[in-house]
């Protein structure tokens, strides 16, 4: 586990958004943005995942598996809130269904704004975040030695 | 270019037999749709024979039973269900009844007024 | 008979963009049954309607979803246009005709990614959406946006594009034409994608209209309709025949998909050489009073809006009726019967778009 940031791997959830955000995620994946420069994967399985990438609001059907799908993941593990919905609910945010942002279920690490968010701001956000996760990363192994 | 569409408000009681008509004319259906007014609601049922473009409207009361038409067309239990659920419409006989967890909403019939 | 079991799938799967809930009831590896759960997107959007007026409505509207975007800002425009009684200008209905058809294009591109995606031919999907992104900027170069546009307004619209823009993006799509040959050879005789695809989740015709199948998926079943045809926009000028297949299976609708982008660049050559000058919107002042019902052909289908106001600033209702809604019918019956291994392609040959469904 030297070097985690090389190669993350990345899930992405769809809470309750557009769907504008979520193409942009994945837009990001294919040829022209290309994330898969960084090393990154996009993998459907949580417990592969380094890096949690959700977009839309929170809505009370979908919370139990955003906390689900996090407590899933393994530690290290960093959350990145894409599209404004993600950050504070957005144009929704007064949506009888919609209970918030992201944080009201789960850590949020990195907030990318945006409607939608564009992919250069996405990758910039994931980059941000594999700052965070090397930082965590270091974290538990100096709190792994010093248990020793 | 604008299209043409009819309307026609029809009794509670002759909806099944609108629905019907239209199922035995090859007609799609194409939308069902509440309204809430004060007191009760007003239920309109579109259908579409090829590009012909036709609506029935039911105004009901709030306590008013309307019969499902789910067994003359499957499609229409979503509609259904969404109309019991947001707006509390009571809906009869549905073959397929999500008990008011289609949507899974914590708010009470939202819609209602 | 085999041991009956009930197979949870979804809300996250890697097939799926987006969440839906299918319960499938299995039968050793037949489905016998599925009953859908949707409500993982469910926000109650038509509710903000009580608390802005109906130009600031235009925002939410067309958040619906992101990418049919643009024609839900359309119908909403569209309907209240009626109840207004006023006329877009015949160069603003051209404009709108040409970004419906740019929206078709990038939603079909984007559907053909995800389904080779789904039978694992990771490189069309990369293929498919690296021509979509030149849509994309298309769309970046004439509205400012890559998925919400916001460039309709209740009257017209609100920005136009000159000739040379125009003109460009005819060679461009020519050039992408050619590029989508080649591309469309590989999934209409490729074995793999045929293999998955033929004789794969029958729609028989009658079954097509007693569920309620519309867009693509009843195309695919040999129903000749396309909403284009009623002449919204400048649809009316322009002439394109509907493209159908009487194979009634998966693979007739990835075709019908096929011709249909096709189609849509024709379209755009058509009013890009007919599009007049003049004014691209009118003013509508003052408050709406009435009902409306307008109907359009979305990437997915025919969507219905239906308006309804009382002479105050805020509407009564505004409801829109989208095509995965309706297609969700058609689906549960291609289902059944059908082989375990084959529910996440059959779930994407409706085209699914869930945070419509729910809005």
């Amino acid at each position: 586990m030297a070097k985690l940031s090389k190669s993350p791997w990345i899930m992405h959830y769809d809470g309750s958004s557009c769907n504008g955000c979520d193409i942009e995620v994945l837009a990001c994946l294919t040829p022209v943005y290309d994330v898969e420069r960084f090393g990154i994967i996009n993998t459907g399985n949580p417990k592969h995942a380094d890096i949690l990438l959700i977009t839309g609001g929170i809505n009370t059907q979908n919370k139990p598996v955003v906390e689900q799908i996090y407590s899933q993941m393994p530690n290290p593990k960093v959350v990145v809130a894409v599209g404004i919905c993600a950050c504070n609910g957005g144009v929704f945010k007064e949506c009888y269904n919609i209970l918030g942002g992201a944080d009201q279920v789960i850590p949020v690490d990195v907030y990318v704004p945006g409607c939608a968010a564009r992919p250069e701001s996405i990758i910039d956000g994931v980059v941000k975040a594999l700052d965070i996760l090397e930082k965590k990363q270091a974290e538990m192994e100096n709190k792994a030695s010093s248990e020793e | 270019m604008r299209e043409n569409y009819e309307l026609t408000v029809i009794d509670c009681s002759e909806l099944a037999g609108c629905a019907l008509n239209m199922r035995r004319e090859n007609a799609r259906l194409v939308q069902i749709c509440a309204v809430s007014i004060p007191d009760g609601y007003e239920l309109s049922y579109s259908f579409a024979k090829e590009y012909e473009f036709i609506n029935y409207r039911i105004v009901i009361n709030e306590n008013d039973k309307v019969v499902s038409i789910g067994d003359i067309y499957p499609g229409a239990v979503f509609y259904e269900n969404e109309m019991k659920e947001l707006f509390g419409v009571n809906i009869e006989s549905m073959y397929l009844d999500y008990n008011n967890k289609l949507y899974k909403i914590e708010t009470e019939t939202p819609f209602k007024k | 008979m085999g041991k009956r079991s009930v197979v949870p799938f979804g809300p996250q799967h890697p097939v799926l963009p987006e969440p839906i809930h299918l319960d499938l009831v299995l039968e050793d590896e037949k489905v016998v049954e599925a009953i859908p759960s949707i409500g993982f997107i469910h926000r109650g959007l038509e509710k903000l309607i009580e608390k802005r007026d109906y130009n600031d409505y235009m925002y939410v509207i067309e958040r619906i979803c992101g990418i049919c975007s643009y024609m839900h800002g359309m119908g909403y425009c569209e309907g209240l246009e009626r109840i207004f009684d006023v006329e877009v200008p015949d160069r603003g209905k051209y404009l709108r005709t040409i970004w419906c058809e740019m929206s078709r294009l990038h939603s079909h591109m984007l559907w053909l990614g995800l389904l080779a995606d789904a039978f694992g031919f990771e490189a069309l999907f990369y293929q498919c959406w690296r021509m979509r992104e030149k849509i994309l900027d298309m769309f970046e170069a004439s509205t400012g946006g890559r998925v919400i546009f916001s460039v309709n307004k209740i009257g017209g619209v609100l920005k136009d594009m000159d000739k040379n823009m125009l003109e460009s993006f005819v060679k461009e799509f020519d050039a992408m034409e050619e590029e989508l040959k080649r591309l469309s050879d590989v999934f209409l005789t490729d074995y793999t994608v045929t293999s998955r695809l033929k004789n794969v989740g029958i729609l028989s015709k009658e079954d097509a209209i007693l569920t309620g199948a519309v867009g693509p998926m009843m195309r695919a079943s040999g129903i000749a309709i396309d909403t284009r045809k009623l002449g919204y926009a400048a649809y009316g000028d322009i002439d394109f025949d509907i493209i159908t297949s009487n194979a009634c299976d998966s693979f007739a609708r990835c075709e019908v998909r096929i011709g249909e982008l096709f189609q849509s660049f024709n379209i755009i050559r058509q009013a890009v050489k007919q599009i007049p000058d003049g004014d691209i919107a009118v003013t509508v002042k003052g408050n709406p009073s009435g009902e409306a019902f307008v109907r359009l052909e979305q990437p997915r289908g025919e969507a219905i809006y239906y308006i309804k106001a009382n002479g105050t600033k805020n509407l009564d209702r505004a409801r829109v009726r989208t095509p995965t809604f309706t297609n969700l019918t058609p689906l549960v019956k291609i289902l059944q019967g059908c082989d375990y291994a084959d529910v996440p392609i059959l779930v994407l040959t409706i085209d699914p778009c869930i945070s419509c469904t729910e809005r």
